[in-house]
């Protein structure tokens, strides 16, 4: 089947790509979240990262890295774009459904859009335990 | 060079031009119907397919009264396993114990459903674990086997890593026994040498469309002689073909891959040195300037036109969108439409996350060094792209075992 326009921006053009860190770097910083969803063996890990103003929750930053196929690509590519302004209870807010039409996924790639609705949750999950054990 | 470049010949092959001519005058003016025997268009067309039949025994080391029409492999192979499962049974239908069945579980599915259809019928059936190298060996066929086996059936290549079976000695080891012998050889007829007589094979099931000829024919060879096979008909009819597979012949489907078979018994081992040499010069770049590649399969005994690698970290399908003017397949599950990755990797033992990782390219004899050489550079390209972006491949470098990690399968 034939990619959208999008998605093949999205794969030849990926925005925020990276990390503000490696692993262990980003472990002791509270302003950072991370979320690593998917699993090797399904074909599909996403990586996301988000930096936040701890003054208003205001992501500031994102960044991805995926290993999956261009749809996946895609999908975490937007998040990033998508996540970049709001505030963390905003970025909750963002849901797959929205990734799929705005990607114009078809039905079985739905789940790339909820990789990357789960990267979103697992991040700020992240950079909310980090800040209340802080 | 014209793009898109075509590197997935185990799939399909272009029909050849010349086989395409041959077949020209039978769907307009010799469109009889070889059944009709009391007119000539009817005797035109009845010697057309016995040329052909002659021309596909040939290429086989058969006599050309051993070769059913059929409309591709799929059909041969169920002709074959179904069809000699239920001569040879050892009981009647509806009970159990009827026979014993020896196959392996990275057969094709042509060869793996009926197989299990007839388990589901009270047949037996073994499925003999492949070894990581893909490589079945007479010794493992021997230690399968019971003494109410009535039939192997192992394809002669794999058509996902090229891996080559061990026959004739397979073949043999069936006959000391008394056990019929079928191969899927749809990978492995027009493009390796056949004698079906030393190869000790009985039953063999080849394609027209993967050896540059149509679609929607194929052959099944049937042994006549030491042993004499006989099999259940599944399609009841007409009674063409020897009563083996009725319905009118598809003429110049028959004409077609008559032709295929005798363009291949002349040119195939050209093509083969050629086809080597190239892959050789593909796999040696990759190994070269990538690191965490792997070849799956055994590395000598496989088909000299077909590769399969499995480039760490990065996922198949997203490769291949990286590589857009090129033709091939992968055995990630994105490509599949169950969404479970490759079942003949898995079989190995491959592991499922390089069986996502994996590439299979497949040239044809009209593919040029030129071809190889920039389906070589974009695939290099793309890995280190894909890798650019890899999470799995930063934790390789930052010496993380992601084997220990403990993922949420989704």
């Amino acid at each position: 089947m034939a990619y959208s326009e999008k998605v093949i921006d999205h794969y030849d053009n990926p925005r925020n790509v990276g990390n503000f860190g490696t692993q262990k770097d980003v472990k002791s910083r509270t302003d950072i979240g991370v979320g690593l969803v998917g699993a090797p063996e399904c074909g599909d890990v996403m990586q996301l990262q988000i930096k936040v103003d701890e003054e208003n929750g205001i992501i500031q930053d994102a960044r991805f890295k995926c290993f999956g196929c261009g749809s996946a690509i895609a999908s975490s590519s937007l998040a990033t774009e998508w996540l970049k302004g709001r505030t963390i209870d905003e970025g909750l807010a963002i849901r797959n459904t929205e990734i799929v039409e705005e990607l114009s996924l078809p039905p079985v790639k739905i789940h790339c859009s909820v990789l990357a609705e789960d990267a979103i949750k697992a991040a700020i999950k992240d950079y909310k335990e980090k800040r209340a054990s802080s | 060079m014209r793009l898109p470049i075509y590197m997935d010949h185990a799939a399909t092959t272009p029909c050849d031009p010349r086989v395409v001519e041959a077949m020209l005058p039978y769907f307009t003016e010799d469109f009889g119907n070889p059944g009709s025997r009391n007119h000539a268009f009817g005797w035109k067309a009845e010697e057309a397919a016995d040329n052909a039949r002659q021309q596909v025994a040939t290429l086989l080391g058969a006599d050309r009264k051993e070769i059913v029409f059929t409309s591709g492999a799929t059909e041969s192979n169920n002709i074959a396993i179904k069809g000699a499962a239920y001569m040879y049974a050892n009981a009647p239908a509806g009970s159990t114990k009827r026979g014993h069945i020896i196959s392996s579980p990275i057969e094709h599915k042509a060869v793996l459903d009926p197989v299990k259809r007839l388990e589901k019928e009270g047949f037996d059936v073994t499925l003999i674990d492949p070894p990581q190298d893909g490589v079945i060996t007479r010794q493992m066929v021997e230690d399968a086997m019971r003494d109410d086996t009535i039939l192997v059936s192992l394809m002669w290549a794999n058509n996902e890593i090229g891996t080559i079976n061990e026959i004739p000695e397979i073949g043999k080891l069936c006959h000391e026994r008394k056990v019929l012998f079928h191969t899927d050889a749809t990978q492995w007829v027009g493009k390796m040498p056949v004698d079906v007589v030393a190869d000790a094979v009985d039953l063999l099931s080849l394609s027209g469309h993967k050896m540059y000829g149509p679609k929607g024919i194929g052959a099944l060879y049937v042994r006549r002689r030491r042993p004499r096979v006989r099999l259940h008909a599944l399609t009841d009819g007409g009674g063409q073909e020897r009563n083996f597979r009725s319905g009118t012949l598809n003429v110049p489907g028959i004409v077609g891959l008559g032709k295929a078979c005798e363009i291949a018994g002349a040119e195939m081992d050209a093509d083969r040195e050629r086809l080597l040499a190239l892959r050789k010069k593909l796999e040696d770049r990759v190994a070269k300037e990538l690191d965490v590649v792997q070849i799956n399969g055994h590395l000598d005994k496989r088909l000299p036109h077909l590769t399969n690698i499995s480039f760490g970290f990065v996922e198949g399908e997203g490769l291949m969108m990286a590589c857009k003017d090129i033709a091939m397949s992968s055995g990630s599950a994105c490509t599949s439409a169950s969404l479970e990755p490759s079942y003949v990797l898995k079989g190995l033992g491959v592991g499922d996350e390089l069986a996502h990782s994996s590439l299979r390219l497949s040239f044809g004899k009209w593919t040029t060094e030129e071809e190889v050489d920039y389906a070589t550079s974009h695939i290099i390209e793309g890995v280190k792209k894909l890798r650019e972006l890899s999470p799995l491949y930063d934790m390789h470098n930052e010496g993380i075992d992601i084997t220990k990690i403990e993922w949420a399968a989704h």
